[in-house]
């Protein structure tokens, strides 16, 4: 009934063609909760990638499950450092990933380089210099919480994705942005002139 | 054997390896120069450090300090073998025929700091990419590449 019922609230909320959001809605909320990840550890992230995966944390809770061949997976963690070196390796096991495919940037290494930024002869400064990023988590090394956050900030964007090429559709946001509130002005806050 | 009891033994069969000899933090340490480095080794290997840990280097600006770290399973202590070699010409001399373990490592030196081991067996780069450029744990390595860190951080 649940799953029926979320299809509902997902053909109110979208415009365009019915059976197209219908069946975008089923192929989203499917992929979307069986995201089986490539865990690219290569350095102490990895440490908190495996953390994740076991009884604490249970990443299988999510649908999210390492598999260690790249052609089963749908998203690639990449956990740790990734050098020059490694980097055309890192590239080819994307490569290998069946289409749809995602990539997760846990940690400043693989954000930005980290603390290999400056003075270093072999880090790469970020995997989006080779790899097409979705979502990005800080920290050294970012708790599993923050991978969690990234796997359903990742079903988030998911379900913006349409299997009409070039179409993406349009998502209620959970926080405000910018447009809806006017500056200055926060909400929840109450002007003390006014109470007296 | 001890550390205090090392030196006493080192002094009474090596004399002329006396002066090198300090001991720093519980460790002994012997600079000894390039013509030295292999027969102080044999020496060393001889009164029971069987065990080759670390081989390393600095870089001294105007030479490269090499570092064997060598330990031993009878004695309660360890040893720095030091050897001082010139920047112009950055050679050593392996100790792959002694311990080797320092198969790999040697491997490393010469990858990171381009000193080159006589005797090696198969020297070639172990980390960094057949076709690179320097030997960039050199003090004045820079390439195109590398961000320098600005003076405020």
């Amino acid at each position: 009934m649940a799953l029926v019922d979320r299809i509902g609230a997902a053909l109110d909320r979208t415009p365009g063609g019915i059976i197209l959001t219908s069946v975008d809605a089923v192929v989203d909320w499917a992929r979307g909760r069986s995201l089986w990840s490539m865990p690219m550890g290569t350095a102490c992230c990895a440490m908190e990638l495996i953390a994740a995966s076991f009884a604490k944390f249970d990443f299988d809770r999510l649908g999210t499950f390492p598999r260690p061949d790249p052609r089963h997976t749908d998203v690639m963690v990449v956990a740790g450092t990734i050098t020059r070196k490694m980097a055309p390796a890192v590239k080819r096991l994307y490569e290998q990933m069946p289409d749809p495919k995602w990539v997760i940037a846990m940690g400043n290494c693989a954000v930005s380089g980290g603390i290999f930024f400056y003075d270093s002869y072999s880090v790469v400064r970020g995997v989006d210099e080779f790899l097409p990023v979705d979502v990005y988590i800080t920290g050294c090394p970012p708790r599993p919480e923050s991978l969690q956050d990234a796997v359903l900030q990742l079903r988030e964007l998911i379900a913006t994705e349409s299997i009409a090429p070039g179409v993406r559709r349009q998502r209620e946001l959970l926080l405000p942005t910018s447009g809806d509130l006017s500056f200055g002005q926060r909400p929840g806050v109450v002007d003390e002139g006014e109470s007296g | 054997m001890n550390i205090d009891e090392l030196r006493e033994h080192l002094c009474k069969e090596h004399p002329d390896l006396c002066p090198l000899f300090s001991i720093e933090f519980g460790d002994g340490v012997l600079l000894v120069d390039r013509g030295r480095l292999f027969d102080a080794a044999a020496d060393l290997k001889e009164l029971g450090f069987d065990r080759l840990g670390m081989v390393t280097a600095v870089d001294r600006d105007e030479e490269f300090e090499l570092v064997y770290r060598l330990t031993s399973r009878a004695m309660s202590c360890g040893m720095f073998l030091k050897c001082r070699v010139p920047r112009e010409n950055p050679r050593g001399r392996s100790l792959v025929p002694l311990w080797p373990a320092a198969l790999w490592q040697e491997r490393e030196v010469y990858d990171l700091f381009g000193i080159e081991f006589e005797g090696h067996p198969d020297l070639r780069r172990i980390l960094l990419p057949e076709d690179w450029d320097g030997h960039p744990l050199r003090k004045d390595y820079a390439d195109d590449r590398m961000i320098r860190r600005p003076d405020y951080i």
